[in-house]
C-alpha cells in the first residue's frame, strides 16, 4: 500500500513534468497542424540555460529568465523558419523541426560539451518533507507537482476565461474570420508557439536538477512527448493531461513491480524448459515488467492509432 | 517541397530509347570501373557503404518522394531484413545448405516485405501526420525490442556472422572487399533499376496521384489506401535487400541499425539529395557519405555543420541536390547557360569563402572553450596558430566578413543574369 502510494507521487511527478511539454505542443498543434519535433529541445535549452544563470544568479532568477528566453528562442524559429517553410506544405514542416532537434542538439554540444551539467536543486529545497514508510519525498519533488499544477490552472484560465484565450481558440477553428475581425492571427500563431516553447522550458528548468542535465535529455523525452499527445488526441488540452499522467503511472508502475513473465506463464500451466540458453522461446521465459516498461507507451500509442485514430479526447482525426 | 514533388520526373513515353538508356550504361560503366580508379581499401569501402546508402535512400525515397508519406522509422526494415540475414547465413553455415551468398539478399528483402506488409496493413490507412507517428511508434518499438527479445536481435552485442562461409561462388569466395564491392554493385544495379521500372509502372504512377491529391485519385476510382501500400511494400522489399548487403558487408547488426538516429539519418540523406526526382537520392547518398568519411575526420563538429546545411536545404531549396542542378536545365535547353557562369563565380567563390570561415571561427570558439587546458595551438586550413591571440580572430572575422559582403553586393547580378538566362531571346522580361 505504502509502495503505491510512493509510486502514484513518482508517477504524478512524471507525468505532470510530461503534460508541461505535452500541453504546448498540442496547443502548437492545434493551431498550425505542426508536430514541432524540436519542442523537447526547447525543453533542454531551459535546462541548459537556467543552469547557466543559476551560475551567476542563483536558481530562481534561472528559473524566472530562462523560460522567457526560451520562449523567445521559439517565437523566432517560428517567426524566421516556420513561417517560411509553412509554404512548401506539412512534410516539410515537419523535416524542418525535425532538423531543428538535431541542430539543437549539436549547437548544446558545441557550447555546453557532451557531459552532464552539475545542475543541482536550490538549498531551500533539498531537504525530505515527509517521509512514506520509509520512502523519503523531497521536497522538490512536492515543489515540481505545485508548479506544474499552477501552470496548468493558469492556462486553462487563460485559454477560457480570458479576452487573449477567446482569440485564441477562435483562431484555432476559424483563421480567416478571425482575421476578417481584424486580429493579427500570424502573430497570435507566433505568440503561441513562444508561450508552448516557454512551457518546454520551464519543464527543462525544473526537471533538469532531477533527470539530469545533458545533450542527450531531449532525444529521451522527445518521442515520448509525441507519444503522449497522440495518445491524449491531438488538440486536446484535457487529453494531453490525462495522457501525461497514465503514461506517467504506467512507467513508474512497470519500473516498480517485478512481474516475470515466467510466472505468468507457469501460472497459466506452461512448464519452464529445464536448459533455457537451448530454447527458442527463452526471451519470453525471462521477460520481466520493468524491461518492457519503457516501451508501454509506443505499443499503447500503436494500439490508439490503429484503433481509435482521435486519441482518447481529440474531435478530429490526425 | 510540394512544387519539387509536382515536377516529378516527366516519363517519356513509348518503349525504350538510346537516350533513356543513357544514364543507366554511363553509371554501371563507372561502377565497374572506378575500383581501378581507386584502388586503396578504404576507398572501396566507403563506395560499399554508399552503394548501400544509394538503395537504402531510393527505397526510402519511393515513400517520401513518389508517395508523399513521411517515415520516422524506416531504419527498421534495413535493420530487420540485415538481421534476417545474418541468421539466415549463419544457418545455412550450420546445416551446410548450398545458398551462394550472391542471393542473401533477396532473403532479407522478403523478410523486409514480409514485415511491411504487417505494418502497412495498419499504417498507410492515413497519409501525412498520422502515417509519421506510426511509423515513428512502430520504429521505436522495433527498436526497443532489439534489447529484449535477445534470440533476434542478439541483445547489446547484436548478432554477426561469416560471409566466406559454404562453397565459392564460380569461384569468388568474397574474402576480400573488392569482391564484396562487384556484389554490391550488382545489386545496387538490378535493385535501382528495379525501383525505376516500378515507378513506371501504373501503381508508381498512381502513387504520385495519390500523393498530390488522394481525393481527386478516390475519384478516379483508385484506392488511396491500396496505392500507398503497395509503394509501401516495395519499399519494405528494397529496404530489406540494402540490410542483406549491409549485412554481407559489415558481418555484423547491432540495435544502432534500427534506432531512431539511423532512420533520420535517411530522412537527411534524402531530403538533401532531393525527394522530387528519382536520382536526388543517389547525389544524396553520395554526398553524404562523403562529407561524413571527410568532414569527421578533420573535424569534430562535422554533425553540427550537416545539420546546418539540411536546415539550410528544408528552408531554402526544397529540391534538394537534385532540385538545384534541374532548376538550371531551361537555361541549358535555351542554350543561354554561359551567361550564368560569369555572375556564379563572382557570387559562390565569396559565399564559400564566407561559409570557410563561419567554420573556422566556430573552430576556434570549439578550441577555445573545449581545447585542453594549455594547448593553445591549432591548426586550420593548414596555418598553425595561437588562438589566445587577437590577431587570428582578427584576420578570420575580416575575412569571412568581407566575403559576405562581396556576395552580398553580386546577389543582384546573379538574380539578373538568371532572369536573362531563363527567358528566350527577344522576349520582354
Amino acid at each position: 500500500m505504502d509502495l503505491i502510494l510512493v509510486n502514484l507521487i513518482d508517477g504524478l511527478v512524471t507525468g505532470l513534468l510530461l503534460f508541461m511539454l505535452s500541453a504546448g505542443l498540442t496547443l502548437i498543434f492545434s493551431m498550425m497542424g505542426v508536430l514541432n519535433f524540436a519542442h523537447a529541445s526547447f525543453y533542454m535549452l531551459g535546462a541548459y540555460f537556467a543552469y547557466q544563470i543559476s551560475l551567476y544568479l542563483g536558481f530562481w532568477m534561472g528559473l524566472l529568465i530562462a523560460p522567457v528566453i526560451v520562449g523567445i528562442a521559439g517565437a523566432g524559429v517560428e517567426r524566421y523558419g516556420l513561417r517560411r517553410v509553412h509554404q512548401y506544405g506539412h512534410v516539410p514542416e515537419l523535416i524542418f523541426t525535425f532538423g531543428l532537434a538535431l541542430l539543437i542538439e549539436e549547437i548544446v554540444q558545441f557550447i555546453w560539451g557532451k557531459n552532464q551539467m552539475p545542475y543541482s536543486p536550490p538549498e531551500i529545497l533539498q531537504f525530505t518533507l515527509f517521509s512514506i514508510a520509509g520512502n523519503a519525498i523531497p521536497a522538490y519533488k512536492i515543489f515540481m507537482i505545485c508548479m506544474s499544477m499552477g501552470i496548468f490552472i493558469s492556462l486553462l484560465f487563460v485559454l477560457t476565461r480570458t479576452r487573449v484565450g477567446m482569440v485564441i481558440q477562435a483562431a484555432l477553428s476559424y483563421p480567416k474570420t478571425v482575421e476578417a475581425l481584424g486580429h493579427n492571427v500570424p502573430l497570435v500563431f507566433m505568440g503561441v508557439f513562444g508561450v508552448g516553447t516557454a512551457l518546454a522550458g520551464v519543464a527543462g528548468v525544473i526537471a533538469g536538477p532531477v533527470l539530469g542535465t545533458f545533450p542527450g535529455m531531449a532525444f529521451l523525452l522527445g518521442s515520448i512527448v509525441f507519444v503522449t499527445i497522440v495518445i491524449g488526441g491531438l488538440g486536446s488540452l484535457w487529453g494531453a493531461l490525462v495522457a501525461s499522467l497514465l503514461i506517467g503511472w504506467i512507467t513508474t508502475f512497470a519500473a516498480s513491480y517485478n512481474v516475470a513473465m515466467a510466472d505468468i506463464l507457469m501460472a497459466v500451466g506452461f512448464e519452464q524448459p529445464i536448459d533455457l540458453s537451448e530454447s527458442a522461446w527463452r526471451d519470453l521465459w525471462s521477460l520481466t515488467l520493468p524491461q518492457i516498461g519503457p516501451i508501454l507507451p509506443y505499443l499503447l500509442m500503436v494500439l490508439i492509432l490503429v484503433f481509435r485514430p482521435y486519441g482518447l479526447f481529440g474531435k478530429r482525426d490526425v | 517541397m510540394t512544387q519539387a514533388l509536382h515536377k516529378s520526373t516527366h516519363a517519356p513515353q513509348g518503349g525504350i530509347t538510346l537516350a533513356s538508356a543513357m544514364p543507366w550504361i554511363i553509371s554501371t560503366v563507372v561502377l565497374l570501373v572506378i575500383p581501378f580508379v581507386f584502388t586503396s581499401n578504404s576507398a572501396i569501402t566507403i563506395m560499399n557503404q554508399m552503394a548501400i546508402t544509394i538503395i537504402f535512400a531510393l527505397a526510402y525515397n519511393m515513400l517520401l518522394g513518389q508517395g508523399g508519406m513521411l517515415s520516422f522509422g524506416h531504419a527498421v526494415y534495413m535493420g530487420v531484413g540485415g538481421f534476417m540475414c545474418v541468421h539466415v547465413m549463419n544457418y545455412v553455415e550450420d546445416y551446410s545448405l548450398p545458398l551462394p551468398l550472391p542471393l542473401l539478399p533477396v532473403f532479407g528483402g522478403l523478410f523486409g516485405l514480409g514485415l511491411a506488409t504487417i505494418v502497412g496493413s495498419f499504417s498507410t490507412r492515413k497519409a501525412g501526420t498520422v502515417f509519421a507517428m506510426i511509423s515513428l511508434g512502430v520504429g521505436e518499438l522495433i527498436a526497443a525490442c532489439s534489447v529484449i527479445i535477445v534470440v533476434f536481435f542478439g541483445g547489446e552485442e547484436g548478432v554477426s556472422g561469416d560471409r566466406t562461409y559454404g562453397l565459392p561462388f564460380f569461384g569468388v569466395e568474397f574474402l576480400h572487399q573488392i569482391e564484396v564491392y562487384y556484389l554490391i554493385v550488382f545489386w545496387l544495379i538490378l535493385s535501382a533499376l528495379l525501383m525505376y521500372l516500378f515507378s513506371r509502372t501504373p501503381v508508381g504512377r498512381m502513387a504520385n496521384a495519390v500523393r498530390d491529391n488522394p481525393e481527386r485519385a478516390e475519384f478516379l476510382g483508385y484506392s488511396a489506401r491500396w496505392v500507398r501500400f503497395f509503394s509501401f511494400c516495395a519499399s519494405g522489399f528494397f529496404c530489406g535487400v540494402a540490410g542483406g548487403l549491409f549485412a554481407i558487408n559489415y558481418e555484423i547488426l547491432t540495435e544502432e541499425n534500427l534506432n531512431l538516429v539511423q532512420s533520420g539519418s535517411i530522412l537527411l540523406i534524402t531530403f538533401l539529395g532531393g525527394v522530387g526526382f528519382f536520382f536526388g537520392p543517389i547525389i544524396g547518398a553520395i554526398v553524404f557519405t562523403l562529407l561524413s568519411t571527410v568532414l569527421s575526420l578533420q573535424t569534430e563538429l562535422w554533425q553540427l555543420y550537416v545539420g546546418a546545411l539540411f536546415l539550410a536545404t528544408v528552408m531554402y531549396f526544397p529540391g534538394g541536390l537534385a532540385g538545384v542542378i534541374m532548376m538550371h536545365w531551361p537555361a541549358f535547353r535555351l542554350g543561354n547557360a554561359r551567361m550564368l557562369v560569369l555572375p556564379y563565380i563572382k557570387t559562390f567563390i565569396p559565399c564559400l569563402i564566407g561559409i570557410l570561415g563561419t567554420a573556422a571561427l566556430i573552430e576556434m570558439i570549439f578550441h577555445l572553450r573545449h581545447g585542453a587546458v594549455g594547448d593553445e595551438e591549432m591548426t586550420l586550413f593548414w596555418t598553425t596558430f595561437n588562438v589566445h591571440a587577437v590577431l587570428p580572430w582578427l584576420i578570420a572575422i575580416a575575412i569571412t566578413g568581407a566575403a559576405f559582403w562581396l556576395t552580398r553586393r553580386n546577389i543582384p547580378e546573379v538574380v539578373d543574369a538568371w532572369h536573362r538566362a531563363n527567358s528566350l531571346p527577344g522576349a520582354a522580361t
